[in-house]
């Protein structure tokens, strides 16, 4: 459904992207995990068309990103940052969406507005809004026009507990429909129960991109966070991330 | 794309400053008129306003629009929505917002004090003088990813079209007096649309008598079909060339 074609991004001098290739088909749910700054979000807004490559390909169900904007209308694109006009009232901009997409009301998955009560803040303006809530405004968005992909940039960063389960049991559920999701997360223990594919990026290359069970066959660890830890080791190019979530990770069991 | 500016539109009127605005151009208009008792006496009066608050105004205020509309725009980006549309329907929403402004606060005072050729070559020139310097406005701040910048540059814009230029056009005559310059200043004013407009509306008047032999060419080119066509030919150029260069530059930028 994605391909990706020997793609480069350069930010003045910094490499974002270097020479990454990938296929992503329906089904799949992609993790991409990487330390801060290894181009996960910019290869996410390659997809979408917001940054443009240097040179490469991207093709999204054989259409050409650079090409005809159509394509964006199978995306549901979920932003780290959810940046929305200041004076517009949620309902609004609900409304102006579902104007922009041509959708209609039956067509649209009000699951996630629901379960979040969007409604019920529906005459606040945006900017208002707490960072928790602009982040359920944004996933309710995302996943509002029932599109056969969806990109998930840090989709439970700032969202409370409840509404981080209610939001992994909808991937969940979006998974089964074979759908293809890509998310990025630094919560690893979060991609665990939904990821099939795990795609690991560094300075803006890609060090592999593997399914879980060949992964934790080749490292014979069952869970995410050790075998990505061990397959580090063996890069041993930057270990210090590795070891900072597994020092959360204890620090989070003495808690409980 | 008229469905994308309606929100625009809608984001504009909330805030408030266009109707300060209007409500602005329409107290100074309608106090020249009734101040001055010639009413040609008042069109040149607002001829000044029109020449310099107009373009500062399209110019700041398409700035600052653009910058705080970065949201919207990057929400509509990861639409499936073409980026020229995108730009367009700003574009458009600015424009008619600007456009109704200065129609409510200058039109209808003139419409109803000076609805004579005076009046709606003023009308023309400030109708054209908005939409261009919204369309340079659009490309500064296309260019300039940096909020100050950009409205710094539209601001350095606005200094070179409507004082510096006319100081660069006095040296060049002054150091070329012993030449016949009369073509060659018609060719001038059409570099700078402000003084294009200010030619155009003083020929309408009788003042055009006081300019000797260069008024009475000007008069003879810009009183005859041929100058009206001129103009908005000019005019045109000057509104679509920027705004083709911000959406050129535009289609390209990282987000």
């Amino acid at each position: 459904m994605i391909r990706i074609e020997h793609i480069n991004k350069k930010f003045r001098r910094l490499q974002a992207l270097d020479n990454i290739s990938a296929n992503f088909d329906k089904g799949q749910v992609i993790s991409l995990i990487g330390p801060n700054g290894s181009g996960k979000t910019t290869l996410i807004k390659s997809i979408l068309g917001m940054v443009k490559p240097d040179s490469g390909k991207i093709f999204v169900k054989d259409q050409p990103v650079n090409g005809d904007p159509a394509y964006r209308s199978d995306i549901g694109y979920m932003p780290q940052i959810g940046r929305y006009p200041d004076n517009m009232k949620v309902g609004q901009l609900f409304e102006m969406m579902k104007k922009i997409r041509n959708a209609d009301e039956k067509e649209t998955d009000n699951d996630l507005v629901l379960q979040f009560n969007i409604p019920a803040i529906y005459e606040k303006p945006m900017r208002t809004l707490s960072g928790g809530t602009r982040q359920k405004v944004s996933a309710a968005l995302a996943f509002l026009f029932n599109p056969a992909i969806l990109i998930l940039d840090e989709p439970t960063a700032g969202l409370d507990p409840l509404s981080s389960e209610i939001l992994k049991e909808k991937i969940i559920h979006e998974k089964k429909k074979n759908k293809l999701i890509l998310i990025t997360s630094h919560v690893l223990s979060d991609l665990e129960e939904l990821t099939t594919h795990i795609m690991y990026l560094q300075e803006g290359k890609m060090q592999f991109l593997k399914d879980l069970e060949t992964l934790q066959e080749e490292t014979g660890e069952i869970k995410l966070s050790k075998a990505i830890a061990k397959v580090m080791r063996g890069y041993e190019t930057d270990n210090k991330w590795i070891n900072q979530i597994f020092l959360a990770e204890k620090k989070d069991e003495r808690i409980y | 794309m008229l469905k994308l500016s309606r929100y625009v539109l809608y984001d504009i009127l909330r805030n408030k400053i266009v109707i300060a605005y209007t409500l602005f151009l329409f107290i100074v208009s309608f106090s020249m008129f009734r101040m001055e008792e010639n009413s040609s006496k008042a069109i040149l009066s607002l001829l000044n306003i029109v020449l310099i608050v107009l373009p500062l105004i399209s110019l700041i205020f398409t700035t600052i629009h653009y910058y705080n509309s970065y949201e919207f725009i990057e929400l509509m980006l990861s639409q499936p929505l073409s980026r020229t549309r995108i730009l367009l329907s700003e574009f458009g929403g600015v424009c008619i917002s600007l456009l109704s402004a200065f129609w409510i606060g200058v039109g209808v005072p003139v419409l109803l004090f000076s609805a004579d050729d005076t009046g709606f070559a003023l009308l023309f020139t400030g109708t054209a003088l908005t939409i261009v310097f919204t369309s340079i406005a659009f490309l500064a701040s296309v260019r300039s990813k940096d909020k100050a910048r950009g409205i710094g540059f539209a601001l350095l814009l606005w200094f070179y079209f409507a004082l510096i230029y006319d100081g660069l056009v006095l040296l060049i005559l002054f150091a070329f007096s012993d030449y016949p310059m009369e073509k060659f200043t018609l060719l001038l004013s059409a570099l700078n649309p402000i003084d294009l407009g200010r030619i155009f509306i003083m020929l309408k008047m009788d003042i055009s008598a006081l300019m000797g032999y260069t008024g009475a060419l000007y008069k003879d080119f810009f009183g005859s079909g041929k100058g009206v066509l001129f103009t908005t030919v000019i005019m045109l150029l000057w509104a679509t060339i920027p705004l083709w260069l911000a959406i050129r530059s535009f289609r390209r930028k990282d987000m």
